[in-house]
């Protein structure tokens, strides 16, 4: 038997590795349009002493390495490049704490989103995380990973900036700890300490996320959505700005697409309000429907089409059955805010030109200081032709999120050459050094954010 | 084209306005009321237009069946006066653009029930109330090519109603119905009171939905327990275009022991749900529909209620909750008269 | 048979693989899938299944008895079709059993898997043993073999023939018999029912099986019968009929709650324990019966009931369903679906874990050994405790 197969044997234990024709054909693949690549192995540990050993091993034999969480980006992050060991996280699936008071959670990196939103519903009601729209297996750590947001992006900013601690395993097997975490104390802070933040953001090309700490925030009773409605694509801007001046809002997710007619060229603005009374709740409301959105209103240019209790939690997505055909794919920018319209009318375009009803959304981070502006394109899993499709329209708007002055959000290969391209000369640079230094062989998720 | 059948004499006759003196959405005096009215009849300009709320009632109100309400809907239509902002117009316009296939057309040749576009709402004929009876537009991704149009009015949208409902009906007849029993009255005032109204041809018997289940609850009889419950009923806009039907309300509850609270919103004066006034353009519209629908709510309460009986599944879902919230029952009226032949609906507690 | 001949050919691919098939109702884990919870491998998911079933037959894969194995460790529990929100959810078994079939077809199977199939076809039963010794548990209870009494007792195979499971279908027949229902045994005449046989994708046997049954129930005259399993429960009200088949079936439970609440069972002595229940897939999630076990439960005076975190329509199944019981392809580990079931029922303060499933009894009775918890849990199927406490 070979070796490196023993070798990992020996670490998790029987049944946790195989390098069988099955596993090593459903771990080639991602859910979107990214083109397989077979692993040579597939271990699920379940500690992070078995991480920092497998890493060893990698390191010694000069096989790459791949973490894997929910492998639900779409974009082929953790697709085995150029094969080696695929590194499946999810059986470290610990909560290990959770902070009441000063609201944070400390999780193992196997941890699913929706794992996470049904331990705070059933054990501590009022805390709530920021879940993304992504399906309840993705993990945490993939997501802050991937510089990820969620449904409460708009008061509080991307997921991986709520991060207060991080255990990190370097390519050559060392343990790290970044924040409060790294002195002793309890996980609560990432700050004062010198910055030493050079793994978000690197799909795993520079360490292996094991445990984290996330921040944590009240959780109203009641939560809901309420919906605004304009015809007007070029209104977007300014009521996303005048929404978030109100500060009463959770999330703001603007939206329009093909099917079903009621959203063509329609958008609609889906706010989130919370609150912990009717009290509360009805001046929220009428802040932002009556006080900021009424002019909207009354000149006929906007429309309230009402509120809606309760919070689709975990959410669902049923975007890949669009085409009956098991798959789509999207481009996320991160945008400025003001470049909706062009977003909307140039993606419109372009899903036009392939054959793909349009589905656009665009979610607001922080005070509107940008937004998450997603093109999606479904394809039917069993007709090559259309995946062709989708994957010419996903790159046409990879060049288009350059060429509208946005940042690609999780490239994958294409998106990331494009970014490395625009990449200023000193920052590459150091980002170059910053590999070398780490990862000298490069065994780290090759074909990733690699620099020439 | 279809046009309105409307006797501007019967208006200038008219010697109680009662079309917009009984409005319980804009103060009247008899004499604005006939002025405003003449101009609406005459395609001028009245605040009518504008401050309307689209509840339907005028409909009923109205002595003669002239039709005022179809009218109002009409003009504002012709006049560019639309009561709800563009976005929503133009998306409830597109909500009814069927996308998802043809229907399925089966021919019955006998008397079918027609779930409209309620198809999701299945669950609501279960049980021996509904054995035997072939029903129609029983898929939701289908069930736009069975939507009756009406809620235009709430839009005024007339056009799209002219343009569209000689198709839908088209699709019915397909079926080979005899009688069409409408799970939404919406759908019963538009093959009646709507379709007579434009001399629009409809080549099958419209029922009631409660003129049918009070009939098959008589059939039943022997197997009714007094259900006991004191019950108030929301009564839907769509209502006022079946007012002749608004009696098989009483009828049940007695049959099946509910009792009927007593109530100041009830009837000719029901206040809507408000599910059509919160979205509207005029000033203050949403404040309005949530101090109506809590108004509405207290009026239930303060008469005792336990169980708030529903027609219409979209009041249910515009107010169920807060009604819920107040520690009163919401219940569509088909679960109501399960209860009483002794099923349990699915969560009935 | 290719890919475009393949009863779901049309639809298999549809399964992005988002992962909801893993969860319980709640969320709360990723182990709602037996295979997937034992095992967490993507391959041994509802979609890395569904994914590996188009590989094979799009012939991107061979057959091996690794992918036989991962296709047949799925105990059809239903939980994938629970939680899958596209609307092929509800053909999601059936593809499996489809490709199961098509590997039957194709005589490709794993030896143990042939053996339980082949001792179903010579024996009537998947242990293999005599049809003599049916009737052995019967000997000494002074059972009326069936004629003409109001209702068949179908014991079924693990009630006749395991160990374990006889002490549930001895309370069940005592219970039965001290309250005066007519009823009678067919004994050695009984043969298999045929849920798993159909699961395991073998028609050809499952549709001899069925027809045998009816037969002989028709030849009894038989009209109502009251089965030990929800397996056979499921199979003689959802697949006989196919066959001319209409009998009124009842599971056992229907009819213990009935005799109590027509005062024939009365409870003399309390039964001052903790009890929770672990809902058979074939009663809960394929026959929606959720609520009569419960009642019974609840009825007995002393008892408290405590639910489980996953219970109803997100239990977790006991890793038993479709030959798991006796294939045993989920065993072994302290991940096995009945060794992290029984850990949940000690989690939720239990004291005694009731069932009403002979292979969730003989699954979770052995579980409990295998986790050492002898002295913490204890598995009782709901006949058991009813007779216990009307002693």
């Amino acid at each position: 038997m070979d070796s490196i197969y023993k070798s990992l044997t020996a670490i998790v234990g029987d049944g946790h590795v195989s390098n069988r024709p099955e596993e090593l054909y459903i771990y080639s693949f991602d859910l979107g349009t990214a083109e397989p690549h077979r692993p040579d192995y597939i271990v699920s540990p379940e500690t992070t002493e078995q991480v920092q050993e497998i890493v060893r091993l990698a390191n010694r034999e000069n096989i790459p390495i791949v973490p894997l969480g929910g492998g639900l980006s779409l974009a082929g992050l953790a697709v085995p490049l150029k094969g080696g060991i695929l590194l499946d996280l999810k059986r470290m699936d610990q909560i290990i704490e959770v902070n009441e008071k000063a609201r944070y959670a400390v999780i193992e990196c196997g941890v699913s989103q929706g794992q996470l939103t049904s331990y705070l519903e059933r054990h501590h009601p009022h805390l709530t995380h920021s879940e993304p729209g992504a399906p309840p297996a993705a993990t945490i750590a993939g997501n802050v990973m991937i510089h990820g947001q969620g449904d409460l992006a708009q008061p509080y900013g991307f997921t991986s900036d709520m991060i207060l601690g991080l255990e990190v395993i370097l390519p050559a097997g060392e343990l790290l700890h970044l924040g409060s975490c790294a002195v002793g104390t309890g996980w609560f802070t990432l700050h004062p300490l010198p910055d030493v933040g050079i793994f978000l953001g690197w799909y795993g090309t520079t360490g292996i996320i094991t445990k984290l700490s996330i921040k944590l925030f009240p959780a109203k009773k009641i939560r809901g959505v309420g919906t605004f409605v304009v015809e007007d694509e070029n209104l977007i801007p300014e009521i996303i700005f005048k929404i978030t001046h109100t500060q009463m809002a959770e999330d703001i997710i603007a939206f329009s697409s093909a099917i079903p007619p009621f959203t063509r060229e329609l958008h609609h603005i889906n706010v989130n309000i919370a609150a912990d009374s009717e009290k509360e709740l009805e001046f929220r409301e009428e802040i932002i429907w009556d006080d900021t959105l009424g002019e909207y209103i009354r000149s006929g240019d906007g429309g309230y089409l009402g509120f809606v209790r309760g919070l689709q939690r975990p959410q669902i997505s049923k975007t890949s059955d669009y085409k009956k055909g098991g798959g789509f794919e999207y481009v996320g920018g991160i945008m400025p805010v003001e470049t909706y319209p062009q977003c909307y009318r140039e993606g419109r375009d372009i899903s036009e030109r392939h054959s793909i009803p349009y589905t656009v959304t665009g979610r607001v981070i922080g005070a509107a200081h940008s937004m998450m502006f997603a093109w999606t394109y479904a394809f039917n899993r069993a007709d090559p032709e259309t995946i062709r499709q989708a994957r010419e329209a996903l790159h046409e708007t990879d060049d288009l999120v350059m060429k509208l002055g946005g940042v690609i959000w999780k490239p994958g290969t294409y998106g990331q050459k494009l970014v490395l391209e625009r990449l200023e000369p000193d920052t590459r640079e150091l980002m170059k050094k910053i590999k070398a230094l780490i990862d000298p062989n490069g065994i780290m998720n090759p074909g990733n954010w690699e620099i020439p | 084209m279809h046009e309105l059948k409307f006797d501007q004499d019967l208006c200038l006759r008219c010697g109680t306005q009662a079309c917009l003196t009984k409005c319980q959405y804009i103060e009247f005096d008899g004499e604005t009321a006939k002025k405003e009215i003449l101009k609406i009849a005459t395609g001028r300009d009245s605040f009518v237009l504008h401050k309307c709320v689209t509840c339907y009632a005028c409909e009923e109100y109205c002595p003669f069946g002239n039709h005022p309400f179809y009218l109002i809907a009409e003009r504002q239509e012709a006049l560019g006066i639309s009561p709800v902002p563009r976005p929503l117009v133009q998306r409830a316009v597109n909500l009814g653009i069927p996308f998802r296939g043809e229907p399925d057309i089966k021919e019955i040749n006998g008397p079918v029930l027609n779930m409209g576009a309620f198809s999701d709402h299945m669950h609501l004929i279960q049980g021996k109330l509904f054995e035997g009876l072939p029903v129609i537009s029983t898929d939701e991704r289908k069930m736009f090519h069975y939507f009756c149009q009406l809620m235009y009015l709430h839009y005024g949208k007339d056009s799209v109603i002219k343009k569209r409902l000689p198709g839908i009906i088209e699709t019915i007849a397909k079926h080979k119905p005899t009688e069409v029993i409408c799970f939404h009255d919406e759908c019963y005032g538009a093959y009646t009171s709507y379709c007579d109204a434009y001399g629009i041809e409809v080549p099958f018997k419209p029922i009631h939905f409660f003129e049918y289940l009070y009939n098959r609850l008589i059939e039943l009889k022997n197997m009714i327990q007094p259900v006991k419950l004191k019950v108030a009923y929301q009564r839907p806009c769509s209502s006022r275009l079946s007012p002749d039907k608004h009696l098989f309300v009483g009828r049940i509850f007695n049959l099946i022991g509910a009792e009927n609270v007593k109530r100041e919103f009830v009837d000719e004066n029901a206040l809507c749900c408000a599910g059509a006034i919160q979205g509207q353009r005029q000033e203050g519209s949403r404040k309005r529909a949530v101090i109506q629908q809590q108004r509405n709510v207290e009026d239930m309460k303060k008469a005792g209620a336990q169980v708030c009986v529903f027609n219409c599944p979209a009041c249910l879902q515009t107010i169920g909750d807060l009604v819920a919230r107040n520690g009163i029952k919401p219940i569509h009226m088909t679960d109501l008269c399960r209860l009483a032949i002794g099923e349990i609906p699915a969560g009935w507690r | 048979m290719a890919l475009k001949d393949f009863a779901y050919g049309d639809t298999i691919h549809r399964c992005f693989r988002c992962g909801y098939c893993k969860f319980p109702v709640n969320w709360m884990d990723v182990n709602n899938c037996p295979p997937y919870a034992r095992f967490r491998m993507e391959t041994y998911s509802c979609g890395g299944r569904l994914w590996l079933t188009r590989a094979w037959l799009n012939e991107q894969l061979e057959w091996s008895e690794h992918l036989a194995e991962i296709l047949y460790s799925c105990t059809t529990c239903k939980n994938c079709e629970i939680k899958c929100p596209l609307r092929f959810n509800v053909d999601i078994v059936n593809m499996i059993v489809a490709a199961r079939s098509e590997m039957v077809e194709r005589g490709r199977l794993p030896k143990n898997i042939k053996t339980f199939l082949e001792n179903i076809e010579l024996y009537g039963n998947p242990y293999g043993s005599g049809r003599t010794q049916r009737n052995i548990w019967a000997e000494d209870e002074g059972i009326d073999k069936y004629s003409s009494h109001e209702y068949l007792l179908y014991v079924g195979c693990a009630g006749s023939y395991d160990i374990r499971a006889q002490k549930a279908t001895k309370a069940l027949a005592g219970i039965l018999k001290k309250t005066g229902v007519s009823f009678g045994i067919l004994g050695d005449e009984e043969n298999c029912d045929g849920n798993e046989v159909q699961k395991m994708g073998e028609t050809g046997l499952f549709e001899a099986l069925a027809r045998g049954n009816i037969y002989l129930f028709k030849k009894f005259g038989i009209q109502k019968i009251i089965v030990l399993s929800p397996h056979a429960f499921n199979t003689f009200k959802n697949h006989y009929p196919e066959f001319g088949g209409n009998f009124s079936i009842f599971h056992y439970t229907h009819i213990l709650y009935n005799l109590i609440a027509d005062g024939m069972i009365t409870f003399t002595d309390t039964f001052k324990r903790k009890v929770t229940y672990h809902d058979p897939c074939f009663l809960g999630r394929w026959n929606n019966e959720y609520e009569i076990p419960r009642n019974i439960i609840k009825a007995i005076p002393g008892i408290e009931f405590i639910e489980m975190e996953k219970h109803r329509e997100g239990a977790l199944c006991c890793g038993g369903g479709a030959g798991n019981f006796s294939i045993d392809l989920l065993g072994g580990g302290k991940e096995s679906p009945a060794r992290r079931r029984i850990r949940e029922a000690y989690e939720a303060g239990a004291d005694v874990l009731a069932t009403a499933c002979p292979k969730c009894l003989i699954m979770l009775d052995n579980a409990v050994k295998e986790e050492g918890f002898e002295n913490r849990l204890v598995v009782r199927d709901i006949s058991e405790i009813v007779l216990d406490a009307c002693k």
